[in-house]
C-alpha cells in the first residue's frame, strides 16, 4: 500500500509537469503535421516558435505598459493582444516560408533552416532588446500580470483531489492545444478538405489534375500550420515561464515537435500522448536520484533525443505503407515540370 | 482548338496545331512518339498553357487556365501516367477535389461509383486501396472519376499500353457504350489497329503539326502511315544472319520475387546465344525488367541459376554477383534500362561525365581519368548524330530521343559480350529508332549475344532471330521469329500457349 | 457554363540555361538588395544613417589588427564547417547534424588535453588529431549507416545527434568542472600549455587559417578530381542509376558521411586546440546550421565558400559591433543574416525559371 500510495504521489506531481511540458511540443507538432501534409517540410518550426512567443511578449510589454501608467486591467484585451500579436507573428513566418518554397519553389530544407535562424535571432533580439528599444525602466521582462491571465486554472481546480490536479489545473491555452490537434486529427482524416489536403501531399500533380488549387492548400495549410505552432511558444511564455521571458530557455523544443510528428506517423490525436510522453521525458532527470553526481542529470537530459532516436529507427525498419511520410514531401511542385 | 503553339525550353511541341471534337464520335489522335500528341491534350485539360493560341468551345472562345477549368467544361483526361494517390482508397481517388453540397460522405461516394460500375460494366471495388490494385484497375478509376464528374468529353493518352488484349477490348467496348451515351471520346495512340477497330475519325499530327483529319471507314492503314511519317517508308528492317551462334548465357529455373514478396519471374529457364538477337515479348510488367536485372545482377534473385559461358566453353555463375564483379569478370552486359534517366544516367551530369559511368574505376590510381571519357563522348556524339549544344550540357536537358542515344551508345562503347536492351526506341522518332536497330545488328554481326525486350511486335519479328515470350512471369514459348506471325506471338502474350493448353 | 475567365497575367517556365554570369549576376543583385533591406532595418533600430551602418560594420569587423584577424579566425572555423558539410550534401544526405560533429570533436580534444595533459604538445597534437577526427567520423557514420541500410531521415537523425553530443558535453564539463561547483572547465593547461596550436611569428590564429585552406584546396580537389568524388555525384544525382552500375551505395554514403564528420570533427579540434582553450556546449555557436547556408549558397563550390562564409561572418562581426555600440541584443547579426538568405534564396527561383508575360493576341487574323 505505502508503495502505491508514493507512486499516485509521484503521478500527481510528475503528470502536471509533463502534460505542462508537453503542450508547445503539441502545438508544435501539430502545426508541423498539418505543413508536412501538404508536402512542406518546415525546418523553420523552431524559428516560428520563437517568434510566436517573442510577439506575445511584445504585445504584453506594450500593454503593461500602459497599465504601469495606471490605465485599467481589461481581461479580454489583456489575452486578446498577446494572443493576436502571436498569431500575427507566427503568420510571417509562415508567409515568409510558403512564399519561398511554394511560390518561388525553393528547397525547403534552406528555407526551412534560414527561417529557424532568423527566427530564433528575432527571438532574442527583441527578448534582449526590448527594454532598450522601448526606453523603459524594468530590469526585466516579467509579464507578470498578463500572465496571471494566462495561467488562470479552471475555476475548480484546486478544490478538487488528485484528479483535479492531474485533469483540471491546466490553462485555457493548453486545453486549446488538445482540442485543436483532435480537430485536426479529424479535418484530416474524416472531411473533404482534408481528402484534398492529404492528395496536395501524397502527390500535387494529381490534385491538381483533379482541379485542387494545390498552391492555395499548400499557403493555407503552411501559414495555418505556422500559427498553431506559433501558439506553443506563448503558452511557453505566458504560462509556462509565468511571463518571464529569457533568451535561449525555449531551447531545442521546436525540432522536438518536429521529431514528434514521425513518432506519431502523423496524427495529431496521437500527438496528444506523445508530447505528454516526451514533456515527461523532459522533466525525468528532476525525479531520477543522482545523489551527489551531479553530472549524471545531464546524462538523463539525453532521454527525450535518444528515444525519439530509436523511434526513428524503428518506424524506418518496419515500412507500413500508412506509416510513411507523405509521398510529395519535401518536393516543391511545378506543374509544367516534364 | 486553332493555331496553338507550345515550347518547352528550346523543343516545340506543338505548332499553330488545330483540333475540332464532335459529341457522339470516337476521334483518334495519331502520331510518333514526340509528335506533340499528348502535350496538346494538356492544354486541352489544362496541365499545360499554350504560348499562344484560342480554344473555342461550342463556338465561344474559352481559356483553359487550370484542370478545374476543363472539368467545368465537361473535359476530362485520363493519362498515361495514371494521376491516382496510391495511400487513398479508390472511392476517396475519385472524390479527390470534387465541390459537392453538403457533408462530405465517402459512402454515398462509393455508391455512385458502383452505379457507374453496373452502367458500363466496370469491375471495382471502391474501398481497395490504389496501391493493392492491377493497372487496369488504376485506370478504371481514372475512367470514372472522369466520368463521376460528368464529363462529356473524354481523352484517354494511350490506354492500351498497358493492358492486355482481352483488357483491351474491355475498354473498348465500354468507350463505345459511352460514344453511344452521346459522349465525345478522344484516343491518344500510335497503334494504327486501334484507330481502325474503335475510330469514327482520325486526325494525324507530325512534329507537333496538324497534317489531316480524315473519317476512319474513308481511309486505309497505308494511307494513314503515310501521313504519319510524311514519306513513304519500307518498314523492312534488315535482319543478317546469326554468325557462328555458340550459347553465351544460360538461364536455368530463374525465380525471382519482389520486394513486396510477389513473384515476378517462375521457372524461367532458356539460352541466349552469341551473334543472335533474343526477342522477349509480353505485355509490359510480365517480369521482362525483372528478368534483364537478375541477369545484369540489379534484382536478387531466389533460386535458380544464370550461367555465362567464355569463349573456351567455361562458365560461370552470375547469380549472387552484383553488377560491378559481373562486370569485372570479363562479362559485359550491357543494359538500356526502360527508364532512361532514372536509372541509367544522370541527369544533371553531362555527357562526358555520364560516359564515365561505366568506365570511370579504370587505372588504379585514386583520381579520375577525365580525358579518354571525353573522347567517348565526342564519337558517340559524332556517330549516333546526339542533338546536343556541347559535351558539357547536362543530359537532363537534352530531348528523349538524344538521351536514349547517349544511352545506348555509352552501352555499346563499351563493347560488351552480352547486350541486354530494354525498350532501347521507346520515344525515338523513326529515323533514330532505325540507326539503333543498325546499332543493334552491327552488334550482333560482331558476334555479340543481344537480348531485345520490345514493345512493337512488328519490330520484333523483323529484327530478332528467336522471340521468346513472357506471360506473367513465365517462358510462354520460345518460337523461331522468321516462322511465326503478329497473331501466334500475341497469343502467347496472352497465355494462350500450346503448352498452357495442354496442362 | 462560366462566363469569360481572365487570362493569367504571366505564367511560369523554366529557364533552359543561363551562362554563369548572369546567373551570378541575379545572385549579387540579390545580395545588393539584401544589404539595402539590412541597411533599412538598422536604420529603423538604431537611428544611424545607411551608410553610416555600412561604415560600423566595416569597422566593426576590419577595425584594428585584432579584429582582423578574429574575423579571418571566424571565416575560418565556418569555412572548416561548410566544406565538411558539403560531399554529405553533395550526395543529396541532409547533414545538419555539423553541430553534434563539431561538439564530440571538441569533446574528444578536450579528454585529450585534460587526460593526458602531461604530455609535450609535441607527442599529444597527433593523439589529439587522431582522437577529434574518429570521434566527429563516428557521429556522422552513424546516421548514414541507418540512412544506407533503412533510410532512415537523416536530417531528423542528425539533428537528434546535436542533442545528444551537448548533453554528452555538458556531462564532461561537470565531471571535469575546475573548480568543483564552478560548471565550466576554464583554460585547459593554462600553465603548460601543452596540446594548444603554436602561435606562428606572433600569430595565434594563423594555424587554424594555414589548416582550413589546406582543407579547401583537398575538398575542391577531392570532390572534382578523385573516384570516391565522382561517386558521391552518381549518388546524388541518381540513386538507381549508381545501383545499375555497380556503385556500392551503402559503402558510398558511410564513407562520405564518415569524412563529413571527420571534416566537422577537425572544426572541433581547431577550436579547442587553436582558440578557445576550453570546451562548452555551445562552443560550435550554431556554425552546424550556418554552414549548410554557406555551402548551399555557393552552390557546393569549396571556394566559393570563402566568399560565401566571408559574407556571413563579416556581417555577423559588423553586426554585434553594432548591437554592442548601441547596448542591443547581439543576435541582431542572425536577423540581418536571416535577411540576406531569405534575399539568395528568393534569388535562386530568378535563375531557374522566368516569367512569361502573356501577350494579349488579336483574336483571327
Amino acid at each position: 500500500m505505502g508503495a502505491l500510495a508514493s507512486l499516485g504521489a509521484f503521478l500527481v506531481s510528475f503528470l502536471p509537469r509533463a502534460v505542462a511540458q508537453g503542450i508547445p511540443l503539441l502545438y508544435g507538432s501539430t502545426g508541423e503535421t498539418i505543413t508536412e501534409k501538404a508536402g512542406n517540410l518546415n525546418l523553420g518550426i523552431p524559428g516560428i516558435m520563437y517568434v510566436g512567443g517573442i510577439s506575445g511578449v511584445i504585445g504584453a510589454f506594450l500593454y503593461e505598459q500602459r497599465l504601469n501608467a495606471g490605465a485599467p486591467v481589461n481581461a479580454f484585451l489583456i489575452i486578446m493582444i498577446p494572443l493576436v500579436c502571436s498569431l500575427l507573428g507566427s503568420l510571417m513566418m509562415g508567409l515568409i516560408y510558403s512564399f519561398l518554397t511554394i511560390s518561388l519553389r525553393a528547397n525547403q530544407n534552406v528555407a526551412g533552416l534560414s527561417l529557424t535562424t532568423f527566427g530564433i535571432g528575432f527571438g532574442n533580439f527583441f527578448g534582449g532588446s526590448l527594454i532598450k528599444l522601448t526606453g523603459s525602466e524594468v530590469p526585466s521582462i516579467a509579464l507578470t500580470t498578463t500572465s496571471q491571465y494566462f495561467s488562470k486554472k479552471l475555476p475548480f481546480a484546486d478544490n478538487l483531489s488528485w484528479f483535479g490536479k492531474i485533469f483540471l489545473s491546466y490553462s485555457f491555452l493548453a486545453y486549446a492545444a488538445i482540442i485543436i490537434a483532435f480537430v485536426t486529427a479529424y479535418v484530416i482524416r474524416r472531411t473533404r478538405i482534408g481528402l484534398n489536403l492529404r492528395a496536395v501531399g501524397e502527390n500535387p500533380a494529381t490534385a491538381d489534375a483533379a482541379g485542387i488549387p494545390v498552391g492555395r492548400y499548400k499557403y493555407v495549410a503552411t501559414c495555418l500550420g505556422s500559427m498553431i505552432a506559433g501558439l506553443g511558444g506563448l503558452y511557453y511564455v505566458m504560462d509556462y515561464a509565468c511571463g518571464v521571458w529569457s533568451n535561449d530557455a525555449f531551447g531545442d523544443r521546436g525540432w522536438l515537435a518536429i521529431a514528434l510528428v514521425i513518432f506519431t506517423v502523423w496524427r495529431p490525436d496521437l500527438s496528444v500522448f506523445a508530447s505528454i510522453l516526451f514533456g515527461g521525458l523532459y522533466i525525468l532527470y528532476l525525479y531520477i536520484p543522482t545523489g551527489t553526481r551531479l553530472a549524471l542529470k545531464e546524462l538523463y537530459k539525453m532521454l527525450p533525443y535518444v528515444v525519439t532516436l530509436v523511434v526513428l529507427i524503428i518506424s524506418s525498419m518496419k515500412k507500413k505503407r500508412e506509416n510513411q511520410p507523405p509521398e510529395g514531401l519535401g518536393i516543391p511542385y511545378f506543374r509544367e515540370e516534364r | 482548338m486553332r493555331n496553338i503553339t507550345k515550347t518547352f525550353g528550346s523543343t516545340v511541341a506543338n505548332e499553330n496545331a488545330q483540333l475540332d471534337i464532335y459529341r457522339g464520335e470516337i476521334l483518334a489522335i495519331l502520331g510518333e512518339n514526340g509528335s506533340g500528341k499528348t502535350t496538346l491534350m494538356n492544354m486541352l485539360a489544362g496541365i499545360y498553357y499554350p504560348d499562344s493560341g484560342q480554344i473555342y468551345y461550342d463556338g465561344k472562345e474559352i481559356v483553359i487556365a487550370s484542370p478545374g477549368d476543363a472539368f467545368s467544361y465537361g473535359i476530362g483526361m485520363i493519362h498515361q501516367h495514371f494521376k491516382l494517390v496510391n495511400v487513398l482508397s479508390a472511392a476517396e481517388n475519385v472524390a479527390l477535389g470534387l465541390k459537392e453540397k453538403g457533408r462530405f460522405n465517402i459512402k454515398k461516394v462509393a455508391a455512385r461509383i458502383r452505379e457507374l460500375c453496373d452502367q458500363y460494366g466496370f469491375e471495382l471495388d471502391p474501398e481497395e486501396k490504389i496501391y493493392n490494385m492491377s493497372v487496369s484497375q488504376k485506370q478504371t478509376v481514372e475512367i470514372i472519376k472522369v466520368l463521376y464528374r460528368g464529363a462529356d468529353i473524354l481523352i484517354l493518352d494511350e490506354p492500351t499500353a498497358v493492358l492486355t488484349p482481352q483488357e483491351t477490348e474491355k475498354l473498348f467496348r465500354v468507350l463505345r457504350n459511352m460514344r453511344d451515351a452521346g459522349k465525345a471520346v478522344v484516343i491518344i495512340t500510335h497503334k494504327m489497329s486501334e484507330v481502325e477497330e474503335l475510330s469514327d475519325r482520325v486526325v494525324v499530327l507530325r512534329k507537333g503539326a496538324y497534317v489531316g483529319d480524315v473519317l476512319t471507314k474513308d481511309t486505309n492503314a497505308e494511307e494513314m502511315t503515310n501521313m504519319l511519317v510524311g514519306h513513304k517508308v519500307t518498314l523492312e528492317i534488315v535482319r543478317p544472319e546469326p554468325v557462328n551462334p555458340k550459347p553465351r548465357i544460360e538461364v536455368k529455373d530463374l525465380v525471382v520475387r519482389s520486394e513486396e514478396g510477389i513473384l515476378k519471374l517462375k521457372n524461367i529457364s532458356f539460352t541466349a546465344k552469341s551473334g543472335e538477337i533474343l526477342g522477349i515479348a509480353g505485355v509490359s510488367g510480365n517480369g521482362q525488367k525483372e528478368l534483364l536485372e537478375a541477369i545484369a545482377g540489379l534484382q536478387p534473385v531466389e533460386s535458380g541459376s544464370i550461367r555465362y559461358i567464355r569463349d573456351d566453353g567455361g562458365s560461370d555463375e552470375l547469380v549472387g554477383r552484383d553488377p560491378y564483379d559481373i562486370q569485372r569478370m570479363g562479362v559485359s552486359l550491357s543494359f538500356v534500362p526502360e527508364d532512361r534517366l532514372g536509372m541509367g544516367l544522370v541527369g544533371s551530369m553531362d555527357i562526358t561525365e555520364n560516359m564515365m559511368l561505366r568506365s570511370y574505376r579504370r587505372g588504379h590510381t585514386f583520381l579520375l581519368d577525365q580525358k579518354k571519357p571525353h573522347s567517348v563522348a565526342e564519337d558517340v556524339v559524332h556517330d549516333l548524330s546526339v542533338n546536343t549544344p556541347n559535351l558539357e550540357t547536362p543530359v537532363r536537358r537534352l530531348s528523349g530521343g538524344n538521351v536514349q542515344k547517349v544511352l545506348v551508345g555509352r552501352e555499346i562503347a563499351s563493347a560488351p559480350k552480352v547486350l541486354l536492351t530494354a525498350y532501347a526506341v521507346r520515344g525515338l522518332d523513326i529515323n533514330s529508332s532505325y540507326t539503333i536497330y543498325d546499332l543493334i545488328n552491327e552488334q550482333k554481326k560482331q558476334g555479340v549475344a543481344v537480348i531485345y525486350v520490345g514493345e512493337d511486335l512488328d519490330v520484333l519479328l523483323a529484327l530478332a532471330d528467336r522471340i521468346l515470350v513472357l506471360c506473367d512471369g513465365q517462358v510462354s514459348g520460345i518460337v523461331d521469329a522468321r516462322e511465326t506471325d503478329k497473331y501466334e506471338v500475341g497469343m502467347m502474350m496472352t497465355r494462350l500457349s500450346k503448352k498452357e493448353k495442354e496442362a | 457554363m462560366r462566363e469569360k475567365v481572365h487570362e493569367p497575367l504571366f505564367h511560369i517556365v523554366k529557364r533552359k540555361s543561363l551562362n554563369w554570369y548572369r546567373a551570378w549576376g541575379i545572385r549579387i543583385l540579390a545580395i545588393l538588395i539584401a544589404f539595402a533591406l539590412d541597411a533599412l532595418i538598422t536604420t529603423m533600430v538604431t537611428g544611424l544613417n545607411p551608410v553610416g551602418v555600412y561604415g560600423a560594420i566595416f569597422k566593426g569587423s576590419f577595425g584594428t589588427a585584432r579584429k582582423f584577424w578574429v574575423l579571418m579566425q571566424n571565416i575560418a572555423i565556418l569555412l572548416c564547417v561548410s566544406i565538411a558539410v558539403t560531399p554529405a550534401f553533395k550526395m543529396k544526405f541532409w547533414n545538419v547534424g555539423g553541430e553534434g560533429q563539431i561538439l564530440v570533436g571538441a569533446l574528444a580534444t578536450a579528454a585529450c588535453m585534460i587526460l593526458l595533459g602531461d604530455l609535450p604538445t609535441a607527442a599529444l597534437l597527433p593523439i589529439m588529431i587522431v582522437a577529434s577526427i574518429a570521434a566527429g567520423a563516428l557521429w556522422g557514420v552513424i546516421p548514414a549507416f541507418f540512412k544506407a541500410y533503412w533510410n532512415t531521415n537523416e536530417t531528423l537523425f542528425t539533428l537528434m545527434m546535436n542533442y545528444v553530443a551537448t548533453q554528452l558535453v555538458a556531462f564532461f564539463v561537470i565531471v571535469w568542472e575546475v573548480p568543483k561547483g564552478a560548471g565550466q572547465i576554464g583554460i585547459i593547461n593554462q600553465s603548460t600549455q601543452n596540446g594548444w596550436f603554436p602561435s606562428i611569428g606572433n600569430n595565434k590564429y594563423l594555424i587554424n587559417i594555414l589548416v582550413v585552406a589546406a582543407l579547401t584546396v583537398f575538398v575542391y580537389f577531392y570532390l572534382r578530381y578523385s573516384k570516391h568524388g565522382y561517386e558521391i555525384s552518381v549518388v546524388g544525382g541518381s540513386e538507381k542509376t549508381a545501383r545499375y552500375i555497380g556503385i556500392k551505395v551503402e559503402k558510398v554514403i558511410m564513407r562520405t558521411m564518415a569524412l563529413s564528420g571527420a571534416l566537422c570533427g577537425i572544426a572541433g579540434l581547431l577550436l579547442v586546440a587553436g582558440t578557445n582553450h576550453t570546451v562548452t556546449t555551445s562552443i560550435s555557436g550554431g556554425r552546424g546550421f550556418t554552414a549548410v547556408m554557406v555551402a548551399w549558397l555557393a552552390q557546393f563550390n569549396p571556394f566559393a565558400m570563402i566568399l560565401t562564409s566571408f559574407l556571413i561572418v563579416f556581417m555577423e562581426r559588423g553586426a554585434s559591433a553594432i548591437s554592442s555600440d548601441f547596448g542591443l541584443n547581439a543576435s541582431y547579426a542572425d536577423i540581418l543574416t536571416g535577411v540576406i538568405l531569405f534575399c539568395i534564396i528568393a534569388s535562386e527561383f530568378f535563375v531557374n525559371y522566368q516569367l512569361i508575360f502573356r501577350k494579349k493576341e488579336r483574336k483571327e487574323d
